[in-house]
């Protein structure tokens, strides 16, 4: 969608690691988004100086610069850790920014923008789950939409190298929040979501599979539902790509995508980050839109 | 000399031989059999610890609950010990309840460079009280001096000890020297080692561990445990006796449990298949064995040739999905993706 009006609404972004350092690098993309503060608090942040470089507005006030100019923005991407978003939520609330949370606190309504971004919308925190639920969440909708699905399970393995210490700190809650969202947003109950890190060298791409038990499974209308779904994630992730199946094998469904990043801060085997940045960046966009347009 | 310690994972390694079908009865009489035999704990459970029954890597028979309360009413002396890896399990899910079903130790385990993501966990077990050992597995895959920068982060996360896991038993003996030196030198916790027999080293590589400092020898009885399968504990602490080790083991106990509980459930002898060597060779996880040989089975491939792939593109324990992936590419050679994306990465 072109923006017609030739205006941008500010975005504040907290953390200033992985996530938040591409983040940074997507909003600067945008025709909509502008980068009000890119706020930190390590004054080592490899992002800041980087952020510095592009000549964006930095601190290492954290969100305690947002409170003292809270003007700054009017979105707030929080990529600090499930701990820190705990504290910082509330805060936020009170100063009335739309916030979305890249850490796996889950303090407000799950959501992957081609399955519930209307809801998103009407947030006023939104949870980005983990990128391993951005990757695998549309997968399983896509499958329960055209089966019964008896038991989900999914699994994501990353590159050593783009786990931040955000991501190693909390994975047992990015565990626990990637389970809780695919049996949400899928309505599959029994449910589990396994993650692993990956360090060979060179680093491996971000690798998803989704297995689902489905009786009698109709593989013709689960590998249209799968392919279709994957089309409608490219338009926001292009290098989201299924690379095996889906295939009926040893008894289940058995479906794997790779999701190649675009290289904007880490290197282009990092999707990991992409899946949820572009995921963040997409509801961004549409709030911005439509507040540009009231 | 310090004394040693055996770690029991006959009913936790030995779940992947029988893809985890263990059952009530056979927990009920080996946990009653080993109870007052000398072992320092008995780990119970999936193969890939608490939280690991998947589609991924094998359903259990037997819930975590079922496994857990069956050992738990069986062992009056030993210490019930559970394994978990982050990533598989969570601490609401797999570790609370577990602590509820009795548990008194927890093996918290994690691919050998990634230790910063067991601190939740340690911290989690240390502040309940119970004794809690950080796991490096597939240590063949990094240098001495990252392992020995792992295993220091968990020192400071409050682990009791650190043991390595030869998970593909890749090892050489210099390996497990240098490494095990390296260790007990530098860390002032606990350090323990358990070892795989793909190589037919097993129990000489753990007896070279406990000459190097090693405290701690976690393996199995009969060698019942993934892949070529471990270091068998009862000819190791007859090894050890032999030394002059003092050790409180009923040896005769470890020998009758092992013929008359473990042999019967264990489904192939213990030679040495050229699977297993391959493993070792390719410096791959053993419980990977079974669902190579199923994968191979499905598309029509030979499964020494997935095994050597998968070494190729180092693979870790819990990445299960990359063999279906192995074997349908080397099914269908031309959709291989993998020199293509080697070529960008050069570029």
């Amino acid at each position: 969608m072109v923006n017609m009006i030739n205006k941008t609404v500010k975005v504040g972004i907290i953390g200033t690691g992985n996530i938040g350092s591409d983040l940074l690098m997507k909003v600067q993309k945008s025709d909509c988004l502008e980068c009000g503060i890119f706020a930190g608090h390590n004054p080592d942040s490899r992002g800041i100086e980087f952020a510095k470089e592009l000549g964006v507005p930095t601190t290492y006030d954290s969100i305690r610069y947002i409170q003292e100019h809270p003007d700054c923005c009017d979105i707030v991407f929080d990529a600090t850790s499930a701990k820190v978003h705990s504290m910082n939520a509330p805060i936020l609330k009170e100063l009335g920014k739309y916030t979305l949370d890249l850490t796996p606190a889950h303090v407000g309504k799950f959501c992957v923008p081609l399955v519930n971004l209307d809801e998103a919308m009407k947030q006023d925190n939104v949870n980005l789950i983990t990128c391993g639920g951005q990757a695998t969440v549309p997968i399983a909708c896509a499958l329960a939409s055209v089966a019964d699905i008896k038991y989900l399970e999914t699994v994501s393995t990353i590159a050593s190298k783009s786990a931040g210490p955000g991501t190693r700190n909390n994975i047992d809650e990015f565990t626990q929040v990637t389970k809780e969202a695919l049996i949400e947003l899928s309505g599959v109950k029994n449910t589990k979501a396994i993650i692993v890190l990956n360090p060979a060298e060179p680093p491996i791409k971000m690798h998803n599979t989704v297995y689902a038990l489905i009786d009698d499974p109709d593989m013709d209308k689960i590998t249209k539902a799968v392919h279709e779904m994957e089309q409608k994630i490219r338009k926001y992730v292009p290098g989201y790509k299924v690379i095996v199946g889906p295939v009926y094998e040893n008894g289940r469904v058995t479906t794997s995508i790779q999701v190649t990043g675009s290289g904007d801060y880490l290197p282009p085997y990092a999707g990991n980050l992409d899946i949820i940045t572009c995921a963040a960046v997409e509801i961004a966009e549409n709030f911005a839109r439509e507040k540009l347009l009231k | 000399m310090s004394r040693i310690r055996f770690f029991d994972a006959t009913l936790r390694d030995g779940s992947h031989a029988i893809k985890h079908q263990l059952t009530k009865e056979t927990i009920t009489s080996y946990c009653r059999a080993m109870d007052d035999a000398g072992m320092y704990t008995i780990v119970v459970g999936h193969g890939n610890g608490l939280g690991a029954s998947s589609l991924q890597v094998g359903l259990s028979l037997l819930s975590e609950e079922e496994m857990l309360t069956t050992a738990r009413e069986n062992l009056k002396h030993t210490k019930l010990g559970a394994y978990l890896i982050p990533g598989f399990g969570t601490i609401k899910d797999n570790i609370e309840p577990a602590i509820e079903y009795g548990v008194d130790l927890f093996k918290i385990g994690c691919h050998c460079t990634e230790a910063d993501t067991t601190r939740q966990h340690i911290e989690f077990v240390r502040n309940k009280g119970l004794e809690v050992y950080g796991i490096l597995m597939m240590y063949h895959m990094a240098s001495t001096e990252k392992i020995l920068e792992e295993a220091q982060k968990m020192q400071t996360y409050g682990a009791n000890g650190v043991i390595l896991m030869d998970s593909a038993g890749a090892s050489t003996p210099e390996m497990v020297k240098r490494t095990i030196a390296t260790l007990a030198d530098c860390l002032d916790i606990k350090v323990g080692f358990h070892p795989h027999n793909n190589l037919g080293l097993a129990i000489s590589n753990a007896y070279i561990a406990i000459k190097e400092g090693a405290s701690i020898i976690d393996g199995t009885l009969r060698g019942f445990g993934a892949g070529a399968g471990n270091v068998q504990l009862e000819a190791l602490s007859a090894l050890l006796q032999k030394e002059g080790y003092e050790l409180n083991h009923d040896l005769y106990r470890l020998f009758d449990v092992s013929k008359e509980i473990v042999k019967p459930i264990m489904p192939e002898d213990r030679a040495l298949t050229d699977i297993s060597i391959v493993s070792g060779m390719a410096g791959i996880f053993s419980a990977f064995k079974i669902h190579v040989l199923n994968a191979a089975k499905e598309f029509n491939v030979d499964p020494r040739d997935i095994m050597m792939e998968l070494g190729k593109r180092k693979v870790v324990g819990g990445q299960e999905d990359m063999i279906v992936e192995v074997a349908e590419q080397l099914a269908n050679p031309i959709k291989s993706d993998t020199e293509s994306y080697m070529l960008e990465s050069l570029s």
